[in-house]
């Protein structure tokens, strides 16, 4: 068991390209991390880099204690669970997962009882003399695993796995991956760009952009105080309403109001015909779309008089200046063109600087 | 989806496959039809009188040791050739399926000797290694060994393998290529995160992975020994010293057109014929069938 921290790891390509811009955080014993992001942001370059799969430009990567820079992949004590699962074709499921404990010259009654307990925990004994070819998805995934646990490494690296299976077997593996973590409590880090994964897979989570993080913490605590705006329309589904605002504006309860961007997660906003409460903000709105999921509805609002809107500079899920996700409970919605009011409390606002970081506490 | 054209014209399909159809009739059943007629007729030595003689010329030639000794040959050179191209063209793929500088060059140069004709193979080795010419023969004699192709049977028979199996290092590294890189990346990183180091990776995970690659051009290479070689045993040693290095398909030449004996040249093709088209067989029935993972 060991726990796996980064010191400054950066990464540059020889073209130039810095994929990673310097990262530091520390993953304990037994602990559960999701690097989340865009694609593009370097999630899964860090992660093959902790693997040995890419080289590391500076900086140091420490598994259990020990510097493993410059350490074979197969001496790390790692196993990895690729996104295209990366099984041996030729080979069958059980020659698949012994493949790794012959190479390490482990005894064959040794292999033989490992393959079959792992098999037992993933529910694919009847399918050991199978090739990969003659399974489904799911079973591939489900033998990716079983090769990574049988070598009962110290780390487990995922990257992307669920990211193959349509979305019900998704949620399914989901759940059993976090079970089989936790049962053999194994530290371990996951890749995803699924911030719903995210969310709900880690006891750290990790939110990259553009090579650097945005962000470290627990899950919810990220998802109550994002530090930028980047992870507050990141995290969250849908994003969370942000709307810049200029210095002195009345209608934002900031004390010495310098001008800054306003955020409001979508399930915070009421509807009222009444005013704000007290030190929270109120919209204007004209209803533009309806989106009805059974528990919940989605209201699309423009915000009337709301020329002088400005995009804020958040990629993901952004939204057309000047309009506002509202969610509701229930099936219930005002119809299509009716003028609303959406007003929020004051404790369910964030304030972000101008650049949108700086994250100001009210 | 309806995958059968429709033709409301009865002969306008007829009309459509018929460039097609007469270029087979002309250049392959027409000729192939002349063999197997050929072979049937005995001719006398001025070639004024004809006979229909059956079997005869088969009974003859399968009587004949010079043609087992042909025989056992074309076998001796397919082997070597398909096993020395291959093994070369497999380490040179191997190495060249690699991220280096300058990598598209390197793959282009190893390409090119695939677009020499056989005859100029001949004589570019005619050249290295010619007994009073050859700059390699007299690195050769200056070792102590006595190179001699034009005396010594076996010498001549390593040259033809030699220069056969140069030249078709270039098609088999293409392929070689194209299947090295058909293997995901992530399955070789699995490998190497599973512990198994470069060549232990190889012999389990390439090589294996290869196989349907590897079967389909051992037939290639033997159709290629077989056949194509004959540009390049004609420059270089024209079937000797002593018919040390006369395969089948260098027989049927020498036999029929230089020796005149036109029926046991025909037979000899029809047998060849044959051969190729049991390799064929091969070809179709096992290995793009079973040999799969």
């Amino acid at each position: 068991m060991a726990g796996v921290t980064l010191r400054n790891v950066r990464k540059t390509y020889p073209g130039g390209v810095d994929a990673i811009k310097g990262v530091d955080f520390e993953v304990g014993d037994g602990q559960f991390c999701v690097l989340v992001g865009p694609s593009g942001c370097g999630k899964s370059t860090l992660l093959r880099m902790v693997a040995g799969l890419e080289t590391i430009t500076s900086g140091e990567i420490d598994i259990g204690g020990r510097v493993v820079n410059q350490v074979e992949p197969a001496d790390r004590d790692i196993a990895m669970v690729f996104q295209n699962y990366a099984l041996y074709p030729h080979m069958s499921v059980y020659n698949n997962m012994a493949y790794g404990l012959r190479n390490r010259g482990m005894a064959k009654p040794e292999i033989d009882k490992r393959v079959r307990e792992a098999a037992q925990i993933l529910e694919i004994g009847p399918m050991l003399d199978r090739k990969p070819k003659q399974l489904s998805g799911g079973q591939r995934q489900r033998v990716a695993m079983g090769r990574a646990i049988v070598r009962q490494p110290k780390v487990f690296l995922f990257d992307e796995p669920l990211s193959n299976l349509d979305a019900k077997l998704r949620i399914a593996m989901r759940v059993e991956i976090r079970k089989l973590q936790r049962r053999l409590n194994t530290t371990s880090i996951y890749v995803t760009h699924d911030q719903l994964e995210a969310m709900t897979l880690a006891d750290v989570l990790v939110v990259m952009n553009g090579g650097v993080v945005e962000q470290i913490g627990n899950p919810l605590d990220i998802y109550q105080k994002p530090a930028t705006t980047f992870v507050a329309s990141f995290i969250g589904a849908p994003p969370m309403n942000l709307t810049p605002f200029k210095p002195g504006d009345a209608s934002v309860p900031v004390p010495g109001n310098t001008g800054g961007i306003l955020g409001v997660r979508p399930e915070d906003l009421t509807l009222t015909t009444g005013s704000a409460p007290d030190g929270g903000v109120r919209y204007d709105l004209t209803v533009e779309a309806i989106e009805r999921v059974g528990a919940e509805t989605f209201v699309y609002g423009s915000r009337n008089g709301a020329k002088d809107a400005v995009a804020v500079s958040a990629k993901p899920g952004e939204l057309p200046p000047g309009e506002i996700i509202v969610r509701l409970p229930g099936q219930a919605a005002p119809a299509i063109g009716e003028r609303i009011v959406a007003v929020a409390p004051r404790d369910k606002l964030h304030i972000f600087g101008t650049d949108g970081r700086n994250r100001i506490e009210l | 989806m309806q995958k059968q054209s429709v033709f409301t014209s009865r002969w306008l399909p007829w009309l459509l496959i018929a460039p097609q159809m007469i270029v087979v009739l002309v250049f392959f059943y027409w000729p192939a039809g002349q063999a197997v007629r050929q072979s049937f007729l005995l001719q006398d030595a001025f070639g004024l009188s004809t006979v229909f003689v059956w079997f005869e010329n088969y009974k003859e030639l399968l009587a004949d040791p010079d043609y087992f000794a042909s025989v056992m040959r074309t076998f001796v050179f397919a082997a070597a050739i398909a096993l020395s191209s291959l093994s070369a063209a497999l380490l040179l793929a191997v190495m060249a399926d690699k991220p280096l500088r300058g990598i598209s060059v390197y793959r282009t140069l190893l390409i090119w000797p695939y677009a020499v004709a056989p005859p100029v193979v001949g004589v570019l080795w005619i050249f290295m290694l010619n007994p009073s010419l050859g700059i390699l023969s007299h690195g050769l004699r200056a070792i102590g060994i006595d190179w001699n192709p034009l005396l010594d049977g076996n010498q001549a028979a390593l040259l033809i393998i030699l220069a056969s199996a140069w030249k078709q290092i270039s098609y088999n590294f293409l392929f070689f290529l194209a299947g090295l890189q058909s293997i995901p990346k992530s399955v070789h990183e699995a490998a190497a995160i599973d512990g198994a180091r470069p060549v232990r990776r190889f012999w389990t995970i390439t090589f294996p992975l290869l196989t349907p690659t590897i079967f389909f051009l051992i037939v290639i290479n033997v159709v290629y020994a077989f056949f194509d070689t004959f540009g390049i045993i004609d420059t270089m040693t024209r079937g000797g010293p002593a018919k040390a290095t006369e395969t089948l398909v260098y027989k049927v030449y020498s036999d029929g057109l230089l020796g005149g004996n036109l029926g046991s040249s025909a037979a000899q093709s029809v047998i060849l014929m044959g051969i190729v088209i049991a390799l064929t067989a091969i070809q179709f029935r096992f290995v793009e069938r079973k040999v799969t993972y």
